[in-house]
């Protein structure tokens, strides 16, 4: 009895010793890659260290909706992200077929750990704090929040945030909208806040939000392309602005070449004509104060 | 003479039990420690928890996001509250249809058989989002549309589906014969099942009860995907902001401090039941 008791204790602690010193080799040999990134921040394309060799792997969420991307298929290089993501391929060497695109839940792409993808382009907006856990590359966007209403209702044809204040409201789960409102309109009754678009939407057709607020350019989508009766009541800015820029995993050796790649499209006008292009309309709304 | 030598014997005894059971607590203390210890030693030691440590368990993060998690807390228990005392009731009265045998009840037995099945069957999360977002799609007039409501029936529904199975089982365990003697001394089918049946049968029924309200405690999160602001939404809403997942964590642990006691409770009961019994 007493034997198989002292047997049973040494079988953890056998255990652990073994995986505690597995555990430290892991330590050094992470620490090998992480030397020689310092070294390597040249461009070239032979240099780049992609998460598959030879090939960009782009990560984006699904459903991947317009106007930032269409078809739900983001390799049809359609939609102001789909495009950009080309472009910038492009503009580090990888022609179109070296381009493939994986599925990342907004929420898992800031998940700490080796990243499934180069970079993430998923209308991403830049803060000092989110970029403590990752990088962001130069900003490609800066967003405006559009106020999506019902069509000849009350709130349509509003001339201030103020107006909006008895509004139940609804945003999508993520975006700078929940900061916005709460900061900016400051509603009386908590803004409804759901997992995704389509759920934002479906709670506007329901009537179980008086109006929704999203990022600009998708509003106008929603209010042309999916909403029979509906109207962009204006846009505001979100608090601190709201930039968007491409994700990519802390201390990656890509951020210098995506944010080279997004200065160059910039330079030679291809940013602004692709954002012509796919968010054509932003401008048009006018502007709650 | 011969009465000292078992007094002897019995000291002898006590005192090796006594060692023994001395050397069994040392053993647990060292094997604790070294289970625990060497448990927190891997975490610790592994290349990827300074990074887990800032990401999700940031005294800072916590700081910043525990009151108003904790606001949305309230809005958790307060449907719990509501929706357990619902249950009970919904759960006992489709017990009580589906183990009556009277004749004319048949197709309400059926009806009954049919809810346990489907919303027992159904994930819970699914019935969510089918109350809150297709109920008021319908565009029936009197269809609530507060999707707290909305949330509030389909949680009473799944979770009436598997207490009315549980009072059930507790209901049928009573032997026929308890009935039987109800009725020899007098009283009406009623007053037997009232007064003989139901007693017996809810104290045994007690603990899996206590069980599936536990898990109802945590299930009232999903509440969330209809867009309302409870906890486990406000914690989601911090962690997208920041890109850091301690929000996540307080909520757990609000989560705990009501469950936790919870199950202490159930412990407590089950205990008593087996002295009793």
């Amino acid at each position: 009895m007493t034997k198989l008791r002292l047997v049973l204790l040494l079988v953890p602690v056998l255990a652990m010793a073994f995986v505690v010193g597995c555990g430290s080799d892991d330590d050094s040999s992470s620490d090998e890659p992480t030397t020689t990134a310092t070294t390597a921040a040249t461009c070239d394309l032979e240099n780049l260290a992609t998460y598959k060799d030879g090939v960009l792997t782009v990560g984006t969420d699904s459903p991947a909706y317009p106007p930032y991307f269409e078809d739900d298929d983001p390799s049809n290089g359609k939609g102001f992200e789909g495009a950009l993501a080309y472009a910038i391929a492009d503009q580090l060497g990888f022609n179109k077929s070296e381009v493939e695109w994986a599925t990342i839940p907004f929420n898992v792409s800031f998940a700490p750990g080796d990243k499934k993808f180069d970079f993430d382009l998923n209308q991403i907006s830049i803060t000092p704090k989110r970029a403590e856990n990752v990088d962001f590359s130069t900003p490609y966007y800066t967003a405006s929040q559009g106020v999506l209403v019902p069509k000849g209702s009350e709130l349509d044809g509003i001339t201030s945030l103020d107006q909006l204040q008895d509004a139940t409201i609804g945003v999508q789960l993520g975006t700078t909208a929940f900061d916005a409102v709460e900061q900016q309109i400051q509603p009386a009754s908590d803004p409804k806040v759901f997992d995704n678009s389509n759920d934002v939407v479906t709670a506007f057709e329901q009537e179980q939000v008086d109006a929704i607020v999203v990022d600009l350019p998708q509003a106008i989508y929603l209010r042309d392309a999916e909403l029979d009766n509906a109207a962009v009541a204006g846009q505001f800015e979100a608090p601190g602005g709201d930039q968007w820029g491409a994700l990519l995993g802390k201390d990656s050796e890509l951020t210098p070449c995506v944010d080279k790649a997004i200065k160059a499209l910039d330079e030679d006008g291809t940013l602004e004509e692709i954002t012509r292009q796919w968010m054509s309309d932003a401008a048009k709304a006018p502007e709650l104060t | 003479m011969t009465r000292a030598a078992p007094g002897e014997r019995r000291a002898a005894r006590e005192k090796a039990k006594l060692a023994r059971s001395r050397r069994g607590q040392a053993i647990a203390v060292i094997s604790t420690i070294v289970v625990f210890g060497g448990a927190a030693a891997i975490v610790l030691n592994s290349s990827g928890w300074p990074v887990v440590q800032e990401q999700f368990f940031s005294p800072e993060a916590f700081k910043t996001s525990f009151p108003r998690i904790l606001e949305g807390f309230w809005l958790d228990i307060k449907m719990f509250m509501v929706i357990e005392v619902a249950v009970l009731i919904i759960g006992l009265l489709i017990a009580l249809l589906r183990t009556t045998g009277t004749a004319a009840l048949f197709p309400m037995r059926m009806l009954a058989a049919v809810y346990c099945d489907v919303f027992r069957g159904t994930p819970v999360v699914i019935l969510i989002y089918l109350f809150g977002f297709g109920l008021p799609a319908l565009e029936l007039s009197g269809v609530p549309k507060d999707p707290i409501l909305l949330a509030g029936i389909a949680l009473t529904m799944a979770y009436s589906a598997y207490v009315a199975e549980v009072f059930r089982a507790g209901i049928t365990s009573i032997h026929q014969t308890q009935t039987d003697a109800a009725l020899a001394v007098g009283l009406t089918r009623v007053q037997a099942l009232r007064y003989v049946v139901l007693p017996q049968a809810i104290r045994r029924v007690r603990p899996p009860i206590l069980n599936d309200f536990i898990s109802l405690q945590k299930d009232v999160a999903l509440v969330s995907i209809l867009g309302i602001l409870e906890a486990f939404k406000i914690a989601q809403i911090e962690t997208n902001r920041d890109f850091n997942y301690t929000p996540l964590i307080a909520a757990a642990l609000l989560y705990l401090v009501v469950t936790i006691p919870m199950a202490r409770i159930l412990d407590h009961i089950t205990a008593r039941g087996e002295i009793n019994s």
